[in-house]
């Protein structure tokens, strides 16, 4: 049994990342990002990692730093959150569409106003369209399995893509928790130095970031909408692979108890553990009701979310971001829009919770569970609601 | 493309046979913009990677699928071409350091227009100048948004009618005066910061080639005239370059360590209306305003003129 | 490139990223057409000292075999630059 430490989830992140021969990165510091820019640079300062740490004066400047890195072939990385990464959002949609494969931890933080820097994930919703790889972590162990794998999934030349890596700020990067790091040796195994499909370099010329008039511009969406759909099968063998060497299994949707439940809670984020221990405790006194955990949001896991609730009468949606005066929750919205068109699909409602950094307990769970269940006897199921909200 | 075979005659020896932005770019006729680049890339040679903002040098080089350039170049957005520039060179310097590339010099180069240097830039050319990145950066000042129409931009002049400070019968057009970058530069202690135009292509070329050897940050205002923006004749472009530096409203100068000089000196500065009037973006100027415009380009001129005389090297303050 | 790909590609026949992969294509493009006026060149004022060579914004004026400079007819937009430089007054611009 492999030896586990405990350590901050922001700074095993950053020990991830310094396992990974990166070769550029740039981060400009956010709470509660900033532990993974400072011990990361602690890493370059000490030699531990070979990388080139550009202290950027704005994360608009970390992005399109790292996306020049790229371009020359390098392997990049950046991390932010909320305003950082909204800051960044004028950039992303163009580095999926260079097909530069950068890597970014996005420490989740609710986006202002009013200011807050607890956990939410409305930073992270609205860059849902920009073509990257996004994908959840639930704890440390996540954190850092995820932070290492990103590079390899984002580097395949049947990818190369942008992989945003979600880590709950302050409810997952500050907590101290049990990681088990894998072996150097394997990890350089695994993840060779980057082999670029171009480089900026006089060798062989090339022009990146030329313009499209409208007789290609639609023919581009369509191939960077394909990329992202067929790079579900390139994670799949990333996280096979994984399993094979470093014995953990990873999935697009991961679930607990779900195959026979009549009721299924849906989380995605860090949340899920504490959901777990209200499944379980519900299931004990009887009630069927199972766990569904998204882990890949994009590309969106259409066949892994259909299997798993296949069985299901009530899927209660958890969201921690909104779409002001639209659908309630995103997260509700594409579950909905996912199961539009099959034959006996669940009931679906949706509870807003842990916006700015509210906790939500297992008896807050207990709750939704309950008074979903009663209100779908009823017939009375609320589309979406804010849990908790003060009247 | 290799234009001229016999090098042996004066002005293609001084400026050299490579072409690295060719033919068949789709700038306005008379364009001093392309011009420029022309220029600066046929000094900066095979060996340079070039990030470049949006703006009309990127618009008419690149519609996918062709390209005007010879060399590695990247556009990503307006306002980062710094940054963009910053991640080039440290790209390179790493991969080079770990042996993944060729052990060979590239200069990393970042361009910009008016607009994506002075302002929605400034905030990444400061950043990428502050960390000393080998990176010649190069604006083209065309003293407008040209790109996009016209619009007026901190590097428009004094008096000049644009489409967003059109002059009209309570306003006079632009109302400031050009921001000074070069002057933003050297406070951050950048080790070679120049001025220079076309109309002087041997000047443009030479100061190009001493950014490159700079091993670290570097600086060229590049003035560019545009003869569609400004109204004026397109044949007129080289001349209206010559009367900005005669006329003392665009000074060529380069500062090395801190010591000014004057690279390219008029023995008499000609009256600012030699240079107004032949263009339309000016015609609607009254006296009043023009002497406003002779008296604060004396001004500046002077203010110039005195740290040419009484700056000493950074070097020597030691 | 595929030089045998049709125009407009299929989505599949794009480059990966929009990027472009000829360096200098844009001289497939014959900027030529654009012109109002034409350079005329009279030789005998010409001293070959390829001042217009390097005032072209288009970079289109090349030495023909006997050295005098004249512009390619393909690329030349017609701004008048090179005749307004000239110094022996050796070119005139014409309307097409």
């Amino acid at each position: 049994m492999a030896k586990r430490v405990g350590m901050e989830v922001a700074i095993a992140a950053a020990e991830a990342v310094g396992m990974c021969n990166v070769d550029v990165a740039a981060c400009y510091p956010i709470t509660p990002q900033s532990h993974i820019a400072e011990h990361l640079s602690e890493i370059v300062a000490d030699g531990r990692s070979d990388t080139e740490y550009i202290t950027v004066e704005s994360e608009h400047s970390a992005i399109s730093a790292v996306m020049g890195a790229s371009g020359t072939g390098a392997r990049a990385y950046t991390a932010t959150s909320s305003q950082g990464l909204m800051l960044m959002h004028e950039i992303l949609p163009i580095v999926s569409a260079m097909r530069l494969p950068i890597c970014i931890a996005v420490a989740n933080r609710a986006v202002s106003g009013p200011l807050n820097i607890l956990n939410d994930h409305s930073d992270i919703m609205p860059q849902r369209d920009a073509g990257w790889i996004a994908m959840f972590t639930e704890n440390g162990q996540e954190a850092v399995d995820l932070s290492i794998q990103s590079f390899k999934i984002a580097e395949r030349q049947d990818v190369m893509l942008p992989v945003s890596v979600n880590i709950d700020g302050f409810q997952l990067t500050h907590m101290v928790e049990p990681i088990e790091f894998p072996d150097q040796k394997k990890v350089t195994k695994f993840l060779p130095p980057r082999k670029p499909y171009a480089t900026l370099h006089p060798d062989k010329a090339v022009t990146m970031g030329a313009f499209a008039m409208s007789d290609t511009f639609h023919e581009f969406m369509k191939a960077k909408d394909e990329a992202l759909r067929n790079s579900k099968k390139a994670i799949l063998e990333v996280w096979d692979e994984w399993e094979k060497m470093f014995g953990r299994r990873y999935r697009p949707v991961e679930t607990h108890c779900a195959d026979d439940a009549e009721v299924l809670l849906v989380t995605m984020g860090s949340m899920g553990e504490t959901a777990e221990v209200a499944v379980d405790e519900m299931r004990d006194k009887g009630v069927s009701v199972g766990l569904v955990k998204i882990r890949l949001w994009r590309p969106f896991p259409f066949e892994e979310l259909k299997a798993a609730v296949k069985k299901a009468k009530l899927l209660i949606v958890t969201d921690r971001a909104v779409s002001f005066g639209g659908p309630g929750g995103p997260v509700c919205s594409e579950i909905r829009s996912a199961l539009y068109d099959e034959k006996d699909r669940p009931a679906v409602c949706d509870y807003i919770i842990g916006l700015g950094g509210r906790d939500v307990a297992v008896t807050d769970f207990v709750t939704m569970i309950e008074q979903a269940m009663k209100d779908h006897t009823k017939g009375a199921l609320k589309d979406y609601e804010f849990y908790g909200v003060r009247e | 493309m290799n234009s001229v075979s016999n090098f042996d005659l004066y002005a293609p020896r001084l400026a050299g046979k490579g072409e690295y932005f060719s033919v068949g770019h789709r700038a306005c006729q008379g364009c001093g913009e392309a011009l420029a680049i022309r220029l600066i890339a046929k000094a900066l040679g095979e060996d340079a990677v070039v990030a470049c903002a949006t703006g009309c040098m990127e618009i008419v080089s690149s519609m996918y699928p062709s390209t005007a350039w010879g060399i590695p170049w990247i556009h990503v957005a307006f306002e980062n071409a710094a940054a963009v520039g910053s991640g080039v060179e440290a790209g390179l310097k790493v991969m080079r350091r770990k042996g993944r590339i060729a052990d060979r010099d590239v200069k990393c180069v970042a361009m910009a227009g008016d607009g994506g240097t002075m302002d929605i830039g400034l905030q990444a050319l400061s950043g990428a100048m502050e960390r000393r990145h080998d990176l010649l950066f190069v604006c083209l000042d065309n003293e407008a948004y040209m790109n996009t129409g016209i619009q007026r931009s901190s590097g428009t002049p004094m008096g000049a009618s644009t489409t967003t400070s059109p002059a009209g019968k309570k306003s006079f057009g632009q109302k400031t005066w050009k921001k000074n970058v070069p002057e933003i530069m050297v406070a951050h202690r950048v080790p070679y910061v120049a001025t220079a135009c076309p109309s002087y292509p041997i000047d443009l070329m030479n100061k190009v080639k001493k950014a490159m050897a700079v091993k670290g940050p570097s600086y060229i205002h590049c003035f560019s005239v545009c003869p569609t923006g400004w109204r004026a004749p397109s044949d007129l472009t080289i001349s209206l370059g010559r009367l900005a530096v005669e006329t003392g409203m665009f000074p060529l100068y380069e500062v090395e360590d801190g010591k000014y000089r004057f690279t390219i000196k008029p023995e008499k500065l000609r009256p600012v209306e030699d240079y107004l009037k032949k263009q339309g973006r000016f015609r609607h100027l009254t006296p009043d305003v023009l002497e406003m415009i002779q008296d604060t380009t004396n001004q500046e001129y002077n203010k110039l003129q005195n740290k040419v005389d009484s700056l000493r090297a950074w070097s020597d303050l030691k | 490139m595929k030089k045998e790909k049709k125009w407009p590609e299929a989505w599949h026949e794009l480059n990966i990223g929009a990027m472009v992969f000829e360096p200098c294509s844009a001289s497939e493009y014959h900027t030529g057409s654009w012109k109002a006026r034409r350079p005329i060149y009279d030789n005998s004022r010409c001293i070959k000292c390829g001042v217009c060579y390097i005032f072209c914004p288009e970079g289109c004026i090349m030495q023909n075999s006997e050295g005098f400079f004249e512009a390619d007819l393909n690329y030349c937009k017609g701004c008048g630059i090179c005749a307004h430089e000239c110094w022996p007054g050796a070119i005139t611009m014409e309307e097409e």
